[in-house]
């Protein structure tokens, strides 16, 4: 059913490689979800995410401190690897701390053809934040036409806001699927498909979703649903932990991950120029935590999903040493607690222990099925 | 090791002036209520001289160093991280953050009273609690400063709060649009200061708490400049105690008196009179980022061998301006020549000054602090480098390993040594000093 998706992410270097050839353009190797990916489709850039590879590896360790996070040490292990030799560009647009040492470790040691650091805002509550992104942008507008040579027109940025749109509109779709009481696609597909999103043309993207959609509209799995979860908290693909959830007796319905629906969940709303658009999507949407204050936004949000997607029980997880995420899970288990949801927290590393793991997910799944089972 | 003397020494003059000025402004805060006054809560980066114009009567605590004041306490410290860590939080978080929660979560102030007299815990101080304050006034660049008072609202039940984004870009792309950004938010915050204490904001206390700040954080600078000389006036560990004021409340009046009319005249005349920090220095280094709080002693074991630890980027730059002079070397940054005719004016020169701080830099650059840190090591003539690898706080620590790869490359024998600035379970002393023994051999001296 995902077949493809996951063919793309499997093969995301020879897929962007391919795409280079074909279309004769320029890719961007981007960390973080706030990259205005919009900007960069205009000017005939395609953005590919940098994730990792989930290999124990040793190749960062005289570059980054280990009480960082391993996502940002896999990261920057397939940069040192020359995995990605490929990439013309490379941008980060300002999150976390520690993927933006994956980013200056990256261009000193493996330098490319542009760089850029980004300064998205951190207060997104503050209403200065919005014409504060779009005057960041127009000086990033400026430096990609520069190097690309492209002009980049109102005309090119509204038709690339629509591709966009259009994904994010589709994906919305596909997770309302996933409300049913027999989801037609696991929690580990899904991610697949995100996966994919976040490294492939996203017009080509779309056409896929489109016939994915198809497919899927009235199709019911044999596969039991069991209990209904989310899983959140910090930078998440790990697939082989979602299948073993999902081959335990359970099937993720929802989840808040960058890797996930706060990637897509916000489109970009008219407003009075393309760039200022733009900006108002990326400061407006789900926040990363290392931006949600002082406000904790994230919070009602989750418990909404909760809701909607009728979950029984939620996975956080997070990266070992995720600052923004320990920040946030305390007061995230508490909310889900009192709504009366139960919760299991899990800390993730480049690969994780599946067995312990799995004693751990059985628990808590026959936690969950208690009631059911007296 | 225990060599001989060969330059003079004698004691800072201003030493008790420093300790006197420490102490005041933790017992301002707590007594502030008792005077009618109002306390507020913020870390020692945040811009306090926006709160300053609320009144004389309002009274700063600074989260870093009432932090580090635990750490140095350690029967208390451990507490704090211990009830820290029943509530859930994580023991890998910055441990600045988790002494400031315990001393809420256990309602234990680091200082009380001992026959009347305001003094430390640790010094047998009767116990009081935390005094709640009256609101959160922060900054943030770092990923856990905004997140940290969240927290502290959290455990105190609710505690208004305003915090300013001001990780805009390094100040070698500064512009117009970035510092207005900054601007805009400090006159946010000055609506929500009027909204929540209900006092009306006196522009012109601003104003001076600004000329404060500038001349705090330039002569801080210029001080620290003066320790180019061999031998050094002044050694890291004195230093620590020096620089502290600067991050209690830089824009206090009693900060910038202190550094330019007490400070400074001793470091220039001790530098004039050829007076050493460590009399018998024989080789100079510098550390990075916190130091171990509870460990303190590793410095003078330095000096055992004739090593002084003449500073850091981080004493240096956590508080102190700095710019390139005419002859391409680091001096103090000159406080602006400016008068102050309006709000939106004195907010925009505050703004502009404050964003060039040498310790924010690294935040979108590791690259950027290593040519500042080689710098110093050329300037200040080192022979070395001690980089502590802090796990105790991730802002400081962020791109250390290739500010080590940078020094190495520019010549610089480095040593590094892993420790937490404020949780002393995660300090190996013995382990450390066997690596300054090496180092030490390795720069010559034993």
């Amino acid at each position: 059913m995902i077949e493809q998706f996951k063919q793309i992410e499997k093969n995301r270097h020879d897929y962007a490689k391919d795409w280079k050839k074909k279309k004769d353009g320029k890719v961007l190797g981007y960390f973080c979800t706030y990259v205005p990916e919009e900007i960069l489709y205009a000017a005939g850039v395609l953005p590919v995410r940098i994730l990792g590879s989930h290999e124990p590896q040793d190749v960062t360790e005289p570059h980054i401190f280990g009480m960082f996070c391993p996502f940002c040490r896999d990261c920057l292990a397939q940069g040192l690897k020359n995995r990605y030799k490929y990439l013309d560009g490379l941008m980060i647009a300002q999150s976390c701390l520690h993927i933006r040492q994956a980013y200056t470790s990256w261009i000193k040691h493996r330098p490319v053809d542009f760089s850029k650091f980004l300064c998205m805002p951190h207060k997104v509550q503050s209403p200065h934040a919005y014409e504060f992104l779009t005057e960041e942008y127009k000086v990033f507008k400026k430096e990609l036409e520069n190097w690309t040579g492209n002009k980049i027109t109102d005309n090119d940025l509204d038709k690339a806001i629509e591709v966009y749109n259009e994904n994010r509109r589709l994906m919305r779709k596909l997770y309302d699927l996933r409300k049913r009481d027999k989801p037609p696609l696991t929690g580990e597909q899904v991610m697949e498909v995100v996966m994919a999103m976040q490294m492939t043309d996203k017009a080509e993207h779309n056409k896929m979703l489109k016939e994915l959609l198809k497919k899927i509209e009235n199709y019911i799995p044999d596969r039991e649903t069991g209990s209904r979860l989310m899983i959140l908290g910090s930078e998440d693909d790990d697939t082989v932990f979602m299948n073993m959830v999902e081959e335990s007796g359970a099937t993720f319905v929802i989840d808040d991950h960058c890797t996930g629906s706060r990637y897509f969940w916000n489109e970009v709303e008219d407003g009075k120029d393309p760039l200022s658009s733009i900006a108002a999507r990326y400061v407006n949407r789900i926040p990363c935590p290392s931006k949600d204050w002082e406000e904790r936004k994230r919070i009602p949000h989750i418990l909404n999903l909760c809701k909607d997607w009728k979950v029984d029980g939620v996975i956080i997880m997070q990266q070992k040493f995720c600052d923004p995420h320990e920040l946030d899970f305390v007061a995230i288990k508490k909310a889900l607690e009192d709504a009366g949801i139960p919760t299991l927290f899990l800390e993730f590393d480049v690969t994780v222990p599946i067995g312990q793991f799995k004693i751990r997910v059985e628990a808590f799944l026959e936690m969950i099925g208690e009631e059911d089972l007296f | 090791m225990e060599q001989e003397a060969i330059y003079p020494t004698e004691k800072l003059k201003c030493w008790k002036k420093v300790k006197d000025i420490r102490m005041k402004f933790y017992q301002d805060y707590a007594e502030a209520h008792d005077k009618g006054g109002l306390r507020w809560a913020g870390g020692a980066w945040t811009f306090d001289a926006i709160p300053a114009g609320l009144g004389e009567d309002v009274y700063p605590i600074t989260s870093e160093p009432y932090s580090a004041t635990i750490a140095f306490d350690k029967e208390l410290s451990l507490e704090c991280m211990e009830a820290t860590e029943v509530k859930g939080y994580p023991r890998d978080l910055c441990s600045y953050m988790r002494n400031y929660w315990g001393s809420i979560i256990t309602d234990k102030f680091a200082f009380g009273y001992k026959d009347g007299e305001f003094v430390p815990r640790f010094q047998g101080a009767k116990p009081i609690g935390f005094p709640k304050p009256d609101f959160i006034w922060q900054d943030h660049i770092c990923c856990s400063h905004a997140k940290w008072y969240q927290v502290v609202s959290d455990l105190e039940g609710g505690i208004p709060m305003f915090t300013v984004d001001n990780a805009v870009g390094p100040s070698n792309e500064l512009t117009d649009s970035k510092i207005k950004y900054v601007v805009e938010q400090l006159k946010d915050g000055i609506k929500f200061l009027e909204k929540t204490t209900g006092r009306d904001y006196d522009d012109e206390l601003m104003f001076k708490a600004i000329k404060n700040h500038f001349v705090s954080t330039s002569k801080w600078a210029e001080s620290c400049a003066l320790n180019k000389a061999i031998p050094a006036p002044l050694d890291e560990k004195t230093i620590y105690s020096l620089y502290v004021l600067g991050t209690l409340q830089k824009a206090g009046k009693q900060v910038a008196d202190f550094y330019e009319k007490d400070l400074l005249p001793e470091v220039k005349d001790r530098v004039k009179r050829g007076i050493a920090a460590v009399p018998n220095e024989r080789v100079r280094v510098m550390s990075d980022t916190q130091p171990p709080w509870s460990f303190l002693s590793i410095f003078r074991y330095l000096e055992k061998f004739g090593c002084v630890s003449v500073g850091s980027l981080y004493t240096f730059g956590l508080i102190g301006q700095w710019e390139v002079k005419k002859d391409g070397t680091w001096g103090a940054k000159k406080i602006p020549d400016v008068e102050f005719t309006s709000r939106d004016q004195a907010l925009y020169e505050y703004v502009k000054y404050e964003l060039h701080k040498p310790e924010w830099q690294h935040f979108y650059s590791c690259h950027l602090k290593s040519d500042m840190m080689i710098r110093i090591a050329k300037e200040w003539k080192l022979n070395g480098v001690m980089l502590h690898y802090n796990r105790g706080c991730e802002g400081l620590t962020v791109g250390i390993a290739e500010n080590r790869l940078a020094l190495l490359d520019a010549g610089f024998p480095v040593m590094a040594f892993e420790g937490n600035n404020a949780d002393e379970r995660e300090f190996d002393e013995a382990r450390t000093k066997a690596k300054i023994n090496a180092f030490m051999e390795t720069l010559g001296v034993k």
